[in-house]
């Protein structure tokens, strides 16, 4: 099964992003099957290969997997992200479930009407200084290790990365109070895969802007 | 290690319910310390036992997990009902979470503000019709076996089986058009430990109703 493994999904971060930014860190390749349309989504919906009429959906190993943790799971389990053991993987399931949590704000407030964006970024900014950015710098200062879980390398990292640049966009001082995860963010974007991915024309997604949000509401008709 | 594991949530269903399916099925005892006040949960906190200040969480192996899926994953791993390997679990989890989403769904229709209640539950019964049951449905048609994934007991079968109680609460009608399902249910159902979790007198929670829903708004403050 050499095949690269192929992604359906709207040119756009979305629910996609951090499979994108798994795969980058994993030093895998992989092809994206960009959906423009609803007439794109309707397609694969007919096709059967939705097993919940919605994407993300990755073809891998002779499977059409859908649903984000599910797809993110098989991938750290293949490429060795996901700890030596299960109370390692029981670590990384909670912090990324953390993660994952300001990550739904994330993906969700650009579609909020104005007014309520506003509230949404305020809300995210306080919980990732308050609850979720503390939280992790405590862990790294509880065992002084390069990397959250078991001294390694495993999606928690690379999840908190992706979030620590997400939330940078919305307050650029973000990190101030936070020397581990600083130091986290350097270590893990000095990788030369994540490198790479950091670089334009890499398959990491822009912000999202008018633009791409008129164009997310078309294709899922919200 | 022998101590029993202990849940820390409120006295209901909410996002502890189906722990507490997963941990029945597999025949484990576990103790509960419910939490009665805002006062309880601000001790939990200021104790430094909720890594996101969130519960549900659970004491378990020397270990304070929070976050439901990490919670889920762990004891699925310990007790042997996640599958035989990589591509099984890619299986589990992708069913797990189409049927966290529509539980999500139908239990976020009882703090529901009133104008929106009419479109949610019209909502969340065409979900439950015409997307999460079929494809349900035609897993088990596929197959023909007994459970869902591998020919043998997992978590997702009590997943599905917890899932398939609340939709017969929700509406009964919606079961009508789905034999397998059915026939599953009543399979499920009568697993020694199942059918013990099933009794009265179980840890198992009742619906919520008006009062519970005033108390867990006064605990959690929304």
């Amino acid at each position: 099964m050499a095949e690269k493994p192929l992604f359906h999904y709207d040119e756009a971060r979305g629910r996609m992003e951090s499979v994108r930014w798994l795969l980058a860190a994993a030093g895998v390749e992989y092809e994206e099957k960009f959906i423009h349309t609803n007439e794109d989504l309707e397609k694969l919906r007919s096709d059967g290969v939705l097993m919940f009429q919605q994407v993300p959906m990755v073809e891998v190993d002779g499977m059409k997997l859908v649903q984000t943790r599910a797809i993110m799971n098989y991938f750290s389990s293949k490429y060795n992200l996901y700890g030596k053991d299960m109370k390692e993987r029981a670590l990384i399931d909670m912090y990324s479930e953390g993660l994952a949590d300001l990550n739904e704000m994330f993906i969700l407030y650009p579609f909020d009407p104005p007014g309520v964006k506003e509230a949404n970024i305020a809300l995210m900014k306080e919980k990732a200084t308050n609850r979720y950015f503390p939280a992790f710098e405590k862990v790294f200062e509880s065992h002084g290790q390069d990397y959250l879980v078991g001294n390694k390398l495993s999606k928690a990292d690379v999840h908190l990365v992706e979030m620590i640049y997400n939330m940078e966009e919305l307050d650029t001082n973000i990190l101030a109070n936070f020397p581990l995860l600083q130091a986290l963010k350097t270590r893990i974007s000095d990788m030369p895969t994540i490198k790479k991915f950091l670089q334009p024309g890499s398959q990491r997604q822009p912000p999202v802007d008018e633009k791409s949000i008129q164009k997310t509401r078309k294709i899922f008709k919200f | 290690m022998s101590g029993k594991p202990v849940l820390h949530y409120f006295n209901a269903r909410g996002r502890m319910e189906c722990i507490r399916w997963l941990l029945a099925a597999a025949g484990v005892e576990f103790d509960e310390k419910f939490i009665q006040s805002p006062e309880d949960l601000e001790k939990l906190k200021k104790d430094g036992n909720l890594m996101f200040d969130q519960v549900p969480m659970v004491e378990i192996d020397g270990m304070k997990l929070a976050q439901t899926r990490a919670i889920l994953n762990y004891i699925a791993t310990k007790y042997d009902l996640y599958g035989k390997d990589m591509k099984e679990r890619a299986l589990i989890d992708m069913y797990t979470e189409g049927i966290l989403d529509l539980t999500e769904m139908i239990m976020q229709l009882v703090i529901c503000p009133p104008d929106q209640k009419e479109a949610k539950t019209a909502l969340a019964k065409d979900r439950t019709k015409n997307r999460y049951l079929p494809a349900f449905e035609k897993v088990l048609k596929s197959h023909g076996q007994d459970y869902l994934v591998g020919n043998r007991l997992t978590r997702v079968d009590i997943h599905l089986l917890e899932l398939l109680l609340y939709v017969e609460e929700f509406d009964a009608s919606l079961l009508t058009s789905f034999p397998l399902l059915k026939a599953f249910k009543s399979r499920i159902s009568s697993l020694p430990n199942v059918k013990k979790f099933l009794q009265p007198g179980s840890q198992r929670k009742l619906p919520v109703d008006a009062k519970q829903i005033e108390e867990a708004r006064k605990i959690f403050k929304f």
